[in-house]
């Protein structure tokens, strides 16, 4: 009787059914694969060759940048600490000598005629570029020299014509920084707006710009360089800063020009002014 | 290839899918952290300075 049960129908028994018979199915499939030919894998090889390309692209357009630049920025954290555990150093750095006297009499409300201190040697990081309109942590090391030692560099990226002048100091500040790849320090130089702000940050303090206006330049038009821009031979009164970069993106076809004008001084022992200590109280830790 | 090294790779599905994202992401770390860096010696970036 118990021999002659019927087939089995319950869901257990079925379904136990099937896998046998897929188990079973499996050894069939098997010559169904494809056949590895030489055009497949020349395919496969040129679809890997073009992702590839696709992936470099978009690291060097954009990724490298985000990491270049934030390895710049803790470079320039790195030179504020110093410049913040120099401040009761007896021995200060060698841009720390400043030519300017009224720091005698240090008022907090007027500090005065800025320091104005010592060009530094060449490839030499002495000041941070600091630019809340271009990123809440937006904040580069200054290096003398417009060579490629310091503009493709992980730890600068923003260099300082030698032959302009010092932060602070009366005539003109330019610098340049690299509009793609490299940290990319003046991506956004276009996005400034009239009255933004631009700190210069020095082991003396912070040199504070208001932006003034933009313009574009062929790659010659070296009288952006000039103690006033654009006019030669005339004694300045005015302190400028000059940021110099290429334009348009990924070409060298022209520059793109920003200028700021100096506003005030902020002695570095009277700490930062108010728009960045948050960014300043960061980069300390 | 790609379909062979798919097969080659043993283990149930989800283990294969782990080797191959473990894989995929072993290769993505060599590219962006030392073939990138050399391939972009070969590039010379704009020039971002006025001069003569």
């Amino acid at each position: 009787m118990t021999d002659i049960e019927p087939t089995p129908l319950d869901r257990a028994s079925r379904k136990r059914a099937a896998i046998e018979l897929a188990a079973a199915d499996r050894p069939m499939r098997r010559p169904r694969r494809p056949k590895v030919t030489v055009v497949g894998v020349l395919g496969e090889l040129f679809i890997t060759a073009g992702v590839l390309v696709l992936l470099f692209l978009g690291w060097q357009v954009w990724l490298n940048d985000i990491i270049v630049g934030a390895e710049q920025t803790s470079a320039a954290n790195e030179l504020a600490q110093q410049w913040e555990q120099g401040t009761d150093d007896p021995a200060p750095l060698p841009s720390d000598t400043p030519t300017a006297t009224p720091t005698e009499t240090p008022a907090p409300t007027d500090p005065g005629e800025p320091v104005v201190a010592a060009p530094p040697a060449a490839a030499t990081s002495f000041a941070n570029l600091i630019i809340p309109r271009l990123g809440a942590d937006y904040r580069r090391p200054i290096a003398e020299g417009v060579g490629l030692n310091v503009l493709n560099n992980r730890k600068t990226g923003v260099g300082h014509y030698p032959q302009t002048q010092m932060p602070g100091e009366v005539g003109n500040f330019a610098v340049a920084a690299h509009r793609t790849t490299y940290g990319a320090g003046f991506h956004d130089i276009n996005t400034l707006l009239v009255g933004d702000s631009i700190y210069v940050e020095t082991a003396d303090g912070w040199y504070k710009y208001i932006y003034r206006g933009t313009e574009y330049v062929r790659p010659t038009g070296v009288g952006v360089l000039d103690p006033v821009p654009q006019v030669a031979g005339v004694a300045s009164t005015d302190r400028i800063i000059t940021m110099t970069s290429c334009h348009p993106y990924f070409s060298a076809a022209e520059r793109i020009i920003a200028y700021g004008v100096y506003d005030s001084w902020y002695p570095r022992a009277d700490g930062p002014p108010a728009e960045i200590a948050t960014l300043v109280q960061a980069g300390a830790n | 290839m790609y379909l062979s090294i798919w097969r080659f790779l043993p283990g149930p599905l989800w283990v294969r899918i782990l080797t191959v994202v473990v894989l995929v992401a072993i290769v993505l770390a060599v590219l962006v952290l030392w073939v990138f860096p050399l391939v972009n010696e070969l590039f010379v970036p704009p020039e971002v300075t006025v001069g003569e």
